[in-house]
């Protein structure tokens, strides 16, 4: 460093870190939550501090863990199945151009319209039920990930397939070098899009018409207007979907990078 | 014609940047552009070429010295009666051919009829009449920089800046484009700074061209060429244009390399 | 017609006539499903009656407002954040992680503090669409190329007018994509909250008519419901698509 530059007054260290933004940052959600509770009083808006406590007597209750299982469990079946199909669908769509061609603009549809709607049919053909659950999460999910794999598959450069075939490399070695690699992080990324959209969907279910779960739970609150249920669930839902979503971004950012 | 018309005197320029050593891009320079003259700088990658015209443009700071366009010293923006070419494709994709070239004279509101003419003649001196109702989008590459040369040249500015102008085109296109722009330049009377890292380009068009070293680009000698006012694309199969070529590629060759040396070592960095 | 576009309509036409066949030779019951020519008749005798009006307006008036407040909102933050670069760093992640979470648990929050009314549910359309609005104000800034502001300075024009006459349109069709987006997300919004627990609109009446059995009802409105979505979000996409070829973008 020259001489010049050393001179300049520089702000410390600390102050110019990103640990220092997201910390005002916090600090800022956390007043707005306390101003809210003030301005509004007990019936609207438990304290930041409340719904910590609150959120640690459900974690320790017993009634808790059945309703969360069910929405795991349904969640997670759900995941599995609008992972697998998904990539399966995809793949083909992405490798037969016309089949993609032709079914394209009709998922794009599907993804943007109010799929709640759909929802009572869903419980027309399966019933109320974990099954209900599963297809409406599902139905949700399956949609980004088809999309994400078929343009994954879509683009993989032709001059690595050529390159491949110069090399004489064919069948699984030309799957597991070449095809796997190079479509992994754009289908990463639709498995992450899925995995929240599954989510959204098992809950809604659960809102909707169900006898169990946290997104019943919740709606069973309203009705008792109980908030400090409300606030620790959203809460805890919030954190679960967020914590899981940064460390998926992480591994996406770092599949994308090396891409 | 020896009249002076841009003057450069210490112009410097130094990148401050964080947490590392400032960057010395350019300089001192001193250099006198001639009114009506067609010069050209060349100059290894990275040498501050692009620095400079934006100095000479008033589109960034000096560090030190100054430009002085017309006796006036340069300060922050861009002159009036400054035209400026860049490399990048800088045609306003939501106008059509037509209203790019009269954006400028729009703006200064010259009226209806007029701009209309100037737009008229603009649009046929670049060859564009066909596509007056096109969108860039639908041009190719050359055609668009074409664009961008027309919507500088209709405010029929007395300096005109051209950064690397031609650096996305195929070669031959170049070598046409350098006809047009050899052309403009007799009509117009506009002295012409080119910066190009292309040899034949800037020993084919100028009058003068100025080989800079590597980073902190100064100016190692200025060439002049003695070509005569009427030229055109057909001397580069002289031997003449051979000799000139050659000359500045052995001015240029120790520079590229030393650039090509900095580059290695910023990215090992 | 491209073939792909053809061929899209012939499968389509095939599986609405597979259902419609299923459904009347009894493969679906009437108690699942009615049949997709009785959803028609079914959905042209409700508009006629006028009974729905109502809850069409109530809505799409729902609607408006949220998609309304999310493109304000969305640009404004979108300029601001963009304008501020230490904001940006912070506000990026969030951005990012924004639509992993599940919108619609904030629901019932919003019913305890703002009333069992339509709030709530504009809210939530709100919310849906005001992140969609920001990221796209945010690639649109972005992808102003610095050549066009450095074309603006040549012909030294002020702050304003870079704005108005360069960034602006530059931007235009990542901050149209934005509104298509705002549009279809504020419409999951209300439809979505209305369905889970309101007091009225269209979503209402399709949780009413399902809890009623009434299944001629019930189809005729998703049937309603999910044409109106499609053809706003269709045509605005195939707006976008004239915008973008004309820009030479996709």
């Amino acid at each position: 460093m020259s001489a010049l530059e050393a001179q300049r007054p520089r702000a410390p260290s600390w102050l110019a870190g990103r640990g220092f933004d997201t910390a005002v940052f916090a600090a800022l959600v956390l007043l707005l939550w306390q101003g809210a509770h003030l301005w509004g009083g007990e019936v609207a808006m438990t304290t930041p501090l409340g719904t910590l406590l609150f959120t640690a007597k459900t974690l320790a209750s017993a009634e808790f863990w059945p309703h969360a299982y069910a929405t795991l469990s349904a969640f997670l079946i759900a995941l599995v199945i609008a992972a697998s199909s998904g990539i399966l669908i995809g793949a083909v769509l992405g490798f037969h151009r016309l089949s993609g061609e032709v079914a394209e603009p009709v998922l794009v549809a599907i993804y943007s319209i109010p799929k709640v709607t759909l929802y009572p049919i869903i419980l027309l053909f399966f019933g109320i039920g974990i099954a209900a659950e599963v297809a409406f999460g599902a139905l949700h999910g399956i949609i980004p990930v088809i999309l994400f794999t078929m343009n994954a598959v879509r683009n993989i450069k032709p001059v690595y397939i050529k390159s491949a075939r110069v090399m004489r490399v064919s069948g699984w070695p030309l799957f597991r070098t070449v095809l796997l690699p190079a479509t992994l992080p754009e289908v990463f990324t639709g498995l992450r899009v899925g995995f929240s959209l599954t989510l959204i969907g098992t809950l809604l279910s659960e809102m909707f018409g169900s006898k169990r779960g946290i997104g019943f739970v919740l709606m069973q609150a309203i009705g008792l207007h109980n908030m400090d249920v409300i606030m620790s669930l959203t809460f805890l839902l919030v954190a679960f979907a967020g914590s899981v979503n940064v460390l998926l971004l992480a591994i996406d950012h770092r599949l994308h990078r090396r891409a | 014609m020896s009249e002076a018309h841009v003057v450069l005197d210490g112009v410097t320029r130094v990148f401050a940047r964080a947490a590392q050593e400032p960057l010395h891009a350019l300089g001192p320079i001193d250099l006198t552009l001639k009114r009506g003259e067609f010069f050209a700088v060349v100059g290894p990658s990275g040498c501050g070429k692009s620095t400079l015209l934006d100095a000479i443009a008033g589109l960034s700071v000096v560090t030190d010295g100054v430009v002085r366009i017309d006796g006036q010293a340069v300060a922050g923006s861009v002159p009036p009666g400054v035209g400026v070419v860049f490399q990048d494709d800088a045609s306003f994709p939501w106008l059509t051919v037509e209203d790019n070239i009269a954006f400028g004279l729009r703006r200064q509101g010259v009226d209806g009829a007029e701009v209309a003419r100037r737009v008229a003649d603009a649009l046929s001196l670049m060859g564009l009449t066909d596509f007056a109702r096109a969108y860039p989008a639908q041009l190719s590459g050359g055609m668009r920089q074409r664009v961008c040369i027309a919507r500088t040249l209709v405010l029929q500015p007395r300096l005109i800046l051209l950064d690397e102008p031609f650096g996305a085109l195929d070669q031959q296109t170049r070598l046409l484009m350098g006809d047009e722009l050899l052309n403009l330049w007799r009509k117009t009377g506009a002295t012409i700074l080119l910066i190009t890292h292309a040899l034949d380009e800037a020993a084919m068009l100028s009058d003068r061209v100025g080989v800079m070293s590597a980073r902190p680009g100064r100016f190692l000698e200025i060439v002049e060429t003695r070509w005569p006012r009427d030229r055109d694309s057909t001397i580069v199969s002289s031997p003449e244009f051979g000799a000139a070529a050659s000359r500045l590629w052995t001015l240029l060759r120790a520079e590229s390399l030393k650039a090509m040396q900095h580059q290695a070592r910023a990215q090992t960095v | 017609m491209k073939p792909a576009t053809r061929l899209r309509i012939v499968v389509l036409v095939a599986a609405v006539a597979a259902v419609e066949l299923s459904c009347r030779s009894g493969v679906i019951g009437a108690f699942t499903m009615i049949a997709p020519s009785q959803m028609v008749v079914s959905l042209w005798e409700l508009l006629a009656s006028g009974r729905l009006h109502n809850d069409i307006a109530r809505t799409l008036t729902a609607v408006c407002i949220a998609f309304g407040g999310a493109v304000t909102v969305g640009a404004l933050s979108g300029a601001v954040i963009h304008a501020l670069p230490r904001l940006r760093r912070t506000a990026d992640p969030l951005l990012a992680a924004y639509y992993s979470v599940p919108v619609f648990v904030f629901y019932p929050m919003f019913i305890v503090m703002l009333g069992l009314n339509d709030r709530p549910k504009i809210m939530i359309g709100f919310l849906y669409a005001v992140a969609a609005m920001t990221i796209n104000t945010l690639n649109g800034l972005d992808r102003v190329s610095p050549v066009l502001l450095k074309t603006a300075r040549m012909f030294r024009m002020g702050w304003a007018s870079t704005t108005l006459s360069v960034v602006l349109p530059s931007a235009a069709p990542y901050l149209f994509t934005g509104v298509k987006l705002a549009i279809a997300y504020s419409f999951i919004g209300v439809v979505g909250s209305e369905f889970i627990l309101s007091t009225g609109g269209l979503g209402y009446q399709i949780g009413f008519a399902y809890h009623d059995f009434n299944n001629k009802t019930m189809y005729a409105l998703i049937l309603f419901i999910l044409g109106v979505v499609l053809i706003v979000n269709m045509s605005l996409h195939a707006w976008e698509k004239v915008l973008m070829a004309r820009r030479g973008l996709q």
